[in-house]
């Protein structure tokens, strides 16, 4: 149990997805203007990730290690992440629509958000067991939404910040994120 | 078909500069931050994602008349991802060093945007020569820039290029700009600039 709440903690914050790993940089800058959208697109993330992780472990573990086909992991990974995706979508679509609308553009974005396919194949990677996994992209996912709502809550500043015209937009995002990457690597030397 | 007209020189221009993928399009962030903490690294990322960009290019253009366009991306992503696990074997295999240290950012070439971007706005309308070129063009601009940021992240940061000592014995490098904070704000800064010169060449025009 302790072990299952330090991969989560590690997750979330020492080793968080976007500021240490790199991951899912597209939609952390792209989707962070408004601090609504912003924790949409973090909660469909951490929930298109949870799944993902759940799905993709038994995809390895009782498909292609059995088949002895591990090396079509990249594939199969991304097709499965690709049509859950797809179904995620329909099913908002019919049962939520208010959410539906509020993040339309940004599901299918999901699918190439690195973020989601990371977390599968580190799942692999790291010999995680089914528990483990789940909980891995849980917190993850937890991690990504952090990065991005913070980042929103910045960039909300900014519109009432005077700029220079060459730091507007992408630039001074990214040095928001830095400053913010900043903090979390204090976190990770102090563990 | 009518045969297509094109301008190499228009294509690579667009790749290099006026659309570089990294600096103007903004696109594939994750593996820019990750991988240019050495130009070696940057220059293998490079290679391979050009490696992809070309032959996923070139299929995708072959077949763009017979896939249907409601799977489309789907089966973008399909091709984009035989060729990624062919670069993964490949590095695996001959240089399992610059395997490591790139990591999983190999098989994350998959969804990196450049690739689905140019799939879809560039191989699916051309024909496959012009397709090839623009995979060619942007893989040497994707290449270019992270040579660029690279080589200034590992020369600050720790003083060296291509893994050889060449800054003065006094020199002290600064492991601040090979950690993530620096990728984060050397590549906001690089993009200012960037766009500053962009509306300096406006104003002049």
């Amino acid at each position: 149990m302790a072990n299952i709440f330090l991969l989560a903690i590690t997750a979330l914050l020492i080793e968080n997805f976007v500021f240490v790993k790199f991951y899912g940089i597209c939609p952390f800058l792209g989707v962070s203007q408004k601090t609504e959208t912003a924790v949409g697109m973090g909660l469909a993330v951490t929930f298109t990730m949870t799944i993902a992780s759940a799905l993709t472990w038994p995809l390895y573990y009782f498909v292609l290690k059995p088949l002895q086909i591990e090396y079509l992991e990249t594939i199969a990974f991304i097709l499965l992440i690709a049509c859950l995706v797809q179904l995620i979508e329909m099913f908002l679509q019919k049962a939520i629509p208010s959410l539906y609308s509020a993040l339309g553009i940004y599901l299918p974005l999901i699918t190439t958000n690195c973020a989601v396919l990371g977390v599968a194949l580190l799942n692999v990677q790291n010999d995680y067991n089914f528990i483990e996994s789940v909980v891995y992209g849980f917190a993850a996912g937890l991690g990504f939404l952090l990065a991005i709502f913070l980042l929103s809550l910045v960039r909300e500043r900014f519109e009432f910040a005077k700029i220079p015209k060459p730091f507007q937009g992408v630039p001074i995002a990214l040095i928001a994120g830095g400053l913010l990457a900043l903090a979390f690597s204090g976190l990770r030397l102090s563990f | 078909m009518a045969k297509e007209t094109f301008s190499v020189k228009k294509i690579f221009k667009d790749g290099l500069l006026d659309q570089n993928p990294i600096f103007v399009q903004l696109l594939g962030m994750c593996s820019t931050l990750a991988v240019s903490t050495t130009v070696i690294n940057g220059i293998g990322m490079g290679l391979s994602v050009t490696f992809v960009l070309v032959l996923s290019n070139l299929f995708i253009s072959l077949l763009r008349n017979y896939i249907p366009s409601k799977i489309r991306i789907a089966s973008y992503i399909v091709i984009i991802a035989g060729f990624v696990t062919v670069v993964d074997m490949i590095l695996q295999a001959y240089v399992p060093s610059l395997a490591e240290s790139l990591g999983l950012f190999i098989p994350l070439i998959v969804v990196n945007c450049i690739i689905l971007a140019r799939a879809e706005s560039f191989a699916s309308k051309h024909e496959p020569l012009p397709s090839v070129l623009d995979g060619l063009a942007m893989g040497a601009g994707f290449t270019a820039a992270l040579v660029v940021i690279s080589a200034l992240r590992e020369l600050v940061g720790s003083g060296t290029l291509f893994g050889i000592k060449v800054t003065p014995a006094g020199f002290s490098p600064a492991v601040l700009v090979i950690s993530p904070v620096g990728g984060f704000l050397i590549l906001g800064a690089l993009i200012a600039l960037v766009q500053w010169l962009q509306s300096r060449r406006k104003k002049e025009d």
